[in-house]
């Protein structure tokens, strides 16, 4: 229940547009792979719209209905969406695909043992956002929360002390829990995360490691 | 909408624009524009709004919803440093729901939704519903709104997660 309100919360405020860019990635990630998010996303939405129907109107400038049919001619209507895409290359959907150099194999991925990290190229501080591929069966290494985590599954599935995650499924993790995603048996389980803070590894290889990975 | 879709309908487009250019400035001046900035940008998304009535598919959303997000992009573009990354509805790579069944009616389908989630807010307490609009509307970080009720942050933030609470109840009540 309170997982769900959190989703939620989660939904509307990306339907809101108040979500920092790696929060918004993750979130958009999320409902790309999930239509039933997509169909509650819906519904925050349509608020949005309610509320723009009942606002109380601002008085525009007396000639901004004449400046904007001046410009309906010179603008030619945009076409359908452009062109085939080479998605079929890949299964991981927009805006994802986007923020990445390229395919997952060409990435500089950084390798510790039961799982390999990728960093992305994104800058909005105080956010960490990686991509995570962790081996069958495997689990990540041990590592406690100083912040929040949400993590979306883009390929195979995890588990942890929260529950059980698929493909396209939103876990959402807070600072009070120390979880460590176990992938499924039968193949890696790939993840977008981000954390709020950065991780600090905990566990007796953790530990040594952690100046390596820059945690 | 959509005559001004087919036949590039400048009377129809009017009247939206009579009615949702005012909203949209409105919109746009509550989240911080000043008003040249705001006049400015409710030319660019009622011109976006021209512009993609071919692409608006009203059994996706409701018009207001339409043009809602459409203000909603174009202010954080505008005006704000980071992008806000969404789904593309037409990216071949979105999972969609495997049913296979006949879709019904969407458009009847989106507009009840938006019927529902009015008739959910309208429920809702007044001080609650008050902030949802804060949530939508208006930029502050919750610790601004507090000050502003004369209320502790702690407050606002459950205050906040009990309307949400509530509006998934009523919407929920309205399934099936």
């Amino acid at each position: 229940m309170t997982e769900q309100l959190g989703h939620d919360e989660l939904l509307m405020a990306h339907a809101a547009g108040r979500l920092p860019e790696p929060l918004a990635l993750v979130v958009a990630t999320h409902l790309a792979l999930s239509p039933a998010a997509r169909e509650r996303y819906g519904r925050f939405e349509a608020l949005g719209g309610v509320f723009l129907d009942e606002t109380q109107p601002t008085a525009l400038a007396a000639d901004s209905w004449d400046r904007l049919l001046a410009r309906l001619d010179d603008e030619p209507a945009a076409t359908g969406p452009g062109g085939a895409e080479k998605a079929s290359e890949s299964r991981l959907p927009r805006p994802l695909r986007d923020y990445l150099p390229g395919p997952l194999e060409s990435l500089r991925w950084r390798n510790y043992g039961t799982a390999a990290e990728y960093e992305l190229p994104l800058r909005t501080p105080g956010f960490r956002t990686t991509l995570i591929n962790v081996r069958a069966g495997k689990r990540v290494p041990r590592h406690t929360h100083e912040g929040n985590e949400l993590t979306v599954v883009l390929e195979g599935a995890f588990h942890d002390a929260t529950g059980r995650y698929r493909r396209g499924d939103l876990a959402i993790a807070d600072r009070s829990i120390d979880h460590r995603p176990t992938a499924k048996e039968d193949r890696d389980c790939l993840c977008l995360a981000v954390t709020d803070a950065p991780l600090r590894l905990t566990g007796p290889f953790g530990r040594l490691l952690n100046p390596f990975l820059r945690f | 909408m959509r005559s001004v879709a087919l036949g590039r309908d400048r009377a129809a487009f009017g009247r939206i624009f009579a009615f949702y250019g005012p909203r949209v400035k409105a919109y746009l001046r509550r989240l911080g524009a000043g008003d040249a900035a705001a006049e400015d940008l409710t030319q660019e998304v009622m011109l976006s709004v021209w512009k993609r009535a071919h692409q608006y598919d009203r059994g996706r959303a409701a018009l207001s919803t339409w043009i809602y997000t459409i203000a909603r992009n174009k202010r954080i573009d505008a005006l704000r440093r980071d992008r806000r990354p969404d789904f593309d509805p037409d990216d071949p790579a979105l999972v969609v729901a495997g049913d296979g069944a006949p879709r019904g009616d969407r458009h009847a389908e989106a507009e009840q939704v938006r019927r529902e989630v009015m008739r959910a807010v309208e429920r809702l307490p007044q001080e609650q519903a008050q902030l949802l609009r804060i949530f939508y509307f208006e930029e502050k970080p919750h610790s601004v709104i507090a000050e502003e009720l004369g209320l502790p942050l702690g407050t606002v933030k459950s205050r906040l997660r009990l309307a949400l609470s509530k509006l998934r109840v009523l919407m929920d009540g309205f399934d099936g």
